[in-house]
């Protein structure tokens, strides 16, 4: 019985507002695996934004990536890449492939996805630099940056899925990042040990879960509300002790050590990728960590099976003897507790020290990178990533003076997660009992 | 639960009713949720008041010796908490130490000014609720109406009477756009509104942020992002003369309200919406077009919520920044929950909202107290509103005395 369970079997659908034979129609075309023009429409529009921006309007400088440092033990040359050239070749290579996929006329393979969307990126980079006054970037900070910024983006989205997986909404990542940052630093300080600030800031963010479990499935509150009302409550709450017991005792309550770096001998030397993957904090090797065990534990074990049909279809996992809500209740502690190591990060990493609202708005970027990543732990990591690669390039590109506004470098994930829902960049499509509650008949 | 009562995941529609905070399933009398209304206020302004106690400087410093005199912790707890209470009272309500009538009277005209856009915006997310949408986007609704109502404002030049108009259409124009798309997108695409609204609150914050770096936008001669102040005729007049803030936003969020409550209760279109928010499928099978429902309600929801930040441009601030929504927004979305989604119940909870934020003002300034105290007892209101016990708790006693009587 349960084996029938391990496929995933093609997700019930909960477009409420189509008409059902628009439904039926949708669901053989996705059996048969009909023709589509639609990879090839969305390929077309990138090619042509690349010609019109990266290839006509390149600004002829050249551009420097610098992929080592004077003091690095290894070093590369740098990486001259003349802009209108390099914009040509991103715009006919994108048009190319909506060639290809217009003839195919069918679903994008995930490896053409991944390049149309690498070639992009590169294109707009190029781009962007060269436009800039000084156009030299080193790619080691980018992409360092750019994982610090993700990393508590990828704890907080794991968090949301483990909750959403078994059909829990999850709006208050917010909170359960900023309670996480509160309790480490508070606790790390008291302690004087950043270990213990990372154990509490596991539990400050469990205990944010516990309140969501109780209201949500407990007490069968809408599931929403109390997410929007945690992340209210946390923000006070924080912002309250804040400004009243750790501002004037800052000594006492709000200076945390951090937790050390960890630097891997040989690895850390290699080349860009070495400062990138291999001289980082603890968290950050958590992260990978993290999101190996998320995906192994829901794809590969009892457990995750449950959890998947618990989220999908609760009445049937509970015919087949699974606890729906109990189950509900475990993954919403867990996903506090990965959330938390997340809210650490803040406190225990970044900066030695809690300032109000300091995640800023970094809760709500996770739930969109969890969306964005199709409810997949791999997925929600690429999100996170490209989320804090956005947002590291914002800072940086304002650092080297380019004409993007970078209000509009902010706004990617936003605008991405929007055109990923209503199906415009693929489909994202969310565990179809999410949001609502169980009842045993 | 449509869940467990759906016979078959393909024809499952969504969107509990989320008039009802919990999904019990027991119809609640007008007397059981106003008792539970106030019980929820009541235990939110004691909690709020213990966290206020348990943080004093004075209680931690007589807390040292409490074993020796513990009811000097006790008094310096009745005393930080209760000095904090009576200053937000006094910048709320009612101030005995104003000069005169009117200075002894405007805190209460403060509480109905700041009360005028959380009305506004609140009457936005009630109006979703009741048709099944969770309108988490009243925050960048109002942004995007108070950025076409300045734009408007500072950049048209029109006679007195007309710009104010002219203002109002172009606020409410801006918020039903920003909510439009969302009806739209969920109508055409079946995404959810939740993730929609959340998302285009920060487009709309970035959006505004960068017209604000524009020179069409920004004020002249300033490098602080900020737009030049409107034309005269295009503010709301005083409604009770110079020195009162209180300004006609205040009547035109009364009027919101008795449209609201007209709409819903006693035209077509709120009975349809009503009944898509009660059982989409049910309404589907009596001929209501449900994704026409969506459409028009987040469109009426967000002119709401753009005229909320009609109320701010013209109101009180005069010009635009990024800040100019404050929180009212997520605040509507509390202001919605305390008044049931009905209109008038979010009309009292917008002012009772705006009474705290008023009060709290004023308590920072005198005691010192910090103002996100606010928040938690706000947050914490909405908790105890949805939460069952404290209901079963009142009604079962209500019940007990019935039958002893």
């Amino acid at each position: 019985m349960s084996s029938a369970l391990t496929t995933p079997a093609p997700r019930p659908q909960r477009r409420d507002t189509v008409p059902e034979t628009e439904l039926a129609t949708a669901a053989a075309n996705r059996a048969v695996g009909v023709r589509t023009l639609r990879p090839a429409l969305g390929l077309g529009v990138l090619a042509l934004l690349a010609l019109l921006v990266f290839a006509l309007g390149a600004s002829g400088q050249a551009v420097q990536f610098r992929l080592s440092e004077d003091d690095d033990a290894v070093r590369l040359p740098d990486l001259c890449v003349p802009s209108a050239p390099w914009g040509w070749f991103v715009a006919v290579a994108l048009a190319a492939l909506a060639v290809w996929a217009a003839v195919r006329a069918r679903k994008l393979p995930r490896w053409a996805a991944v390049l149309a969307g690498f070639l992009f990126v590169t294109g707009f980079l190029v781009w962007v630099v060269a436009t800039a006054r000084t156009p030299s970037l080193s790619v080691t900070a980018l992409l360092a940056g750019s994982v610090a910024l993700a990393t508590p983006l990828v704890f907080g989205s794991l968090g949301g899925l483990l909750c959403e997986r078994s059909g829990v909404v999850n709006i208050a990542i917010e909170a359960q990042l900023l309670f996480g940052a509160f309790a480490a630093a508070v606790a790390g300080t008291l302690a004087g040990s950043a270990w213990v600030g990372l154990l509490a800031a596991v539990l400050g963010s469990v205990l944010v879960s516990a309140v969501l479990a109780l209201f949500a499935i407990r007490f069968r509150v809408n599931q929403v509300i109390v997410g929007v009302v945690l992340n209210v409550l946390v923000s006070g709450l924080t912002g309250f002790l804040f400004a009243t017991v750790l501002e004037p005792n800052a000594a006492v309550f709000n200076a945390p050590e951090r937790l050390p770096l960890v630097r891997i001998p040989l690895l850390a030397e290699i080349p860009v990728i070495g400062p990138v993957l291999f001289d980082q904090s603890v968290i950050g090797y958590l992260m990978y960590l993290a999101v190996a065990v998320v995906w192994f534990a829901l794809y590969r074990t009892r457990w995750g099976l449950r959890t998947r049909a618990v989220g999908e279809h609760p009445k049937a996992a509970d015919t087949l003897g699974v606890s729906v809500n109990a189950l509900r209740v475990r993954n919403v502690l867990l996903g506090g507790a990965v959330a938390g190591i997340g809210g650490a990060f803040y406190t225990l990493v970044s900066v030695s020290a809690f300032t109000r609202d300091m995640t800023a708005g970094a809760g709500y970027i996770a739930l969109a990178a969890l969306i964005f990543g199709r409810w997949n732990p791999v997925g929600a990591l690429l999100a996170s990533l490209l989320f804090g690669f956005a947002s590291n390039l914002e800072s940086i590109l304002s650092f080297l003076g380019t004409p993007v506004p970078s209000q509009f470098l902010a706004m990617l994930p936003y605008v991405v997660t929007i055109l990923a829902v209503a199906g415009l960049v693929g489909r994202s499509r969310g565990p179809a009992a999410s949001g609502e509650p169980y009842t045993k008949e | 639960m449509s869940a467990s009562t759906a016979p078959a995941p393909t024809e499952q529609v969504s969107a509990p009713p989320p008039t009802e905070l919990s999904a019990d399933g027991q119809r609640r009398t007008l007397l059981g949720s106003t008792l539970q209304s106030v019980l929820a206020v009541v235990t939110a302004l004691l909690l709020g008041g213990l966290l206020v106690a348990v943080t004093d400087e004075k209680v931690r410093h007589t807390a040292g010796y409490f074993f020796a005199r513990p009811g000097d912790t006790f008094a310096a707890m009745w005393r930080a908490a209760s000095s904090a209470y009576v200053a937000m009272f006094h910048g709320a309500v009612y101030n005995p130490s104003g000069a005169g009538l009117s200075g002894k009277l405007y805190p209460l005209t403060e509480t109905l000014t700041v009360a005028t856009p959380l009305i506004l915006a609140g009457l936005g997310v009630a109006l979703a609720f009741r048709a099944g949408l969770f309108n988490i986007g009243a925050q960048g609704q109002i942004l995007v109406g108070a950025t076409l109502a300045a734009w408007v404002g500072f950049s048209w030049h029109l006679p007195a009477g007309v710009h104010l108009l002219a203002v109002l259409a172009a606020g409410a124009l801006g918020g039903a756009v920003w909510g439009g798309i969302v009806g739209l997108l969920k109508a055409r695409t079946g995404a959810h509104e939740v993730i929609l609204t959340i998302m285009l609150n920060y487009v709309a914050l970035n959006l505004v942020a960068w017209l604000l770096t524009l020179p069409g936008f920004q004020r002249e001669g300033s490098s602080n992002p900020i737009s030049p102040a409107v034309d005269e005729n295009a503010m709301f007049p005083k409604l009770l003369g110079e020195h009162f803030r209180l300004h006609w936003g205040f009547v035109v969020a009364v009027l919101a309200t008795v449209a609201v409550a007209w709409l819903l209760n006693r035209s077509t279109v709120g009975f349809e919406l009503r009944a898509v928010g009660a059982n989409p499928r049910a309404a589907r099978t009596a001929g209501i077009s449900v994704t026409r429902g969506f459409v028009v309600v987040m469109l009426l929801a967000g002119m709401l919520a753009g005229l909320a930040g009609t109320a701010q441009i013209s109101g009180t601030e005069h010009s635009l920044t990024s800040g100019v929504a404050a929180s009212f927004g997520f605040d509507a979305i509390t202001v919605a929950l305390l008044g049931r989604s009905t209109p008038w119940g979010t009309f009292f909870a917008g002012i009772l909202y705006g009474a705290f934020r008023a009060g709290g003002v004023t308590m920072q300034s005198m005691t010192g107290t910090n103002i996100d105290i606010v928040l938690v007892v706000q947050s914490l209101i909405v908790l105890f509103v949805a939460l069952p016990p404290l209901l079963t708790l009142a009604t079962r006693r209500r019940r007990i005395q019935e039958v002893a009587a």
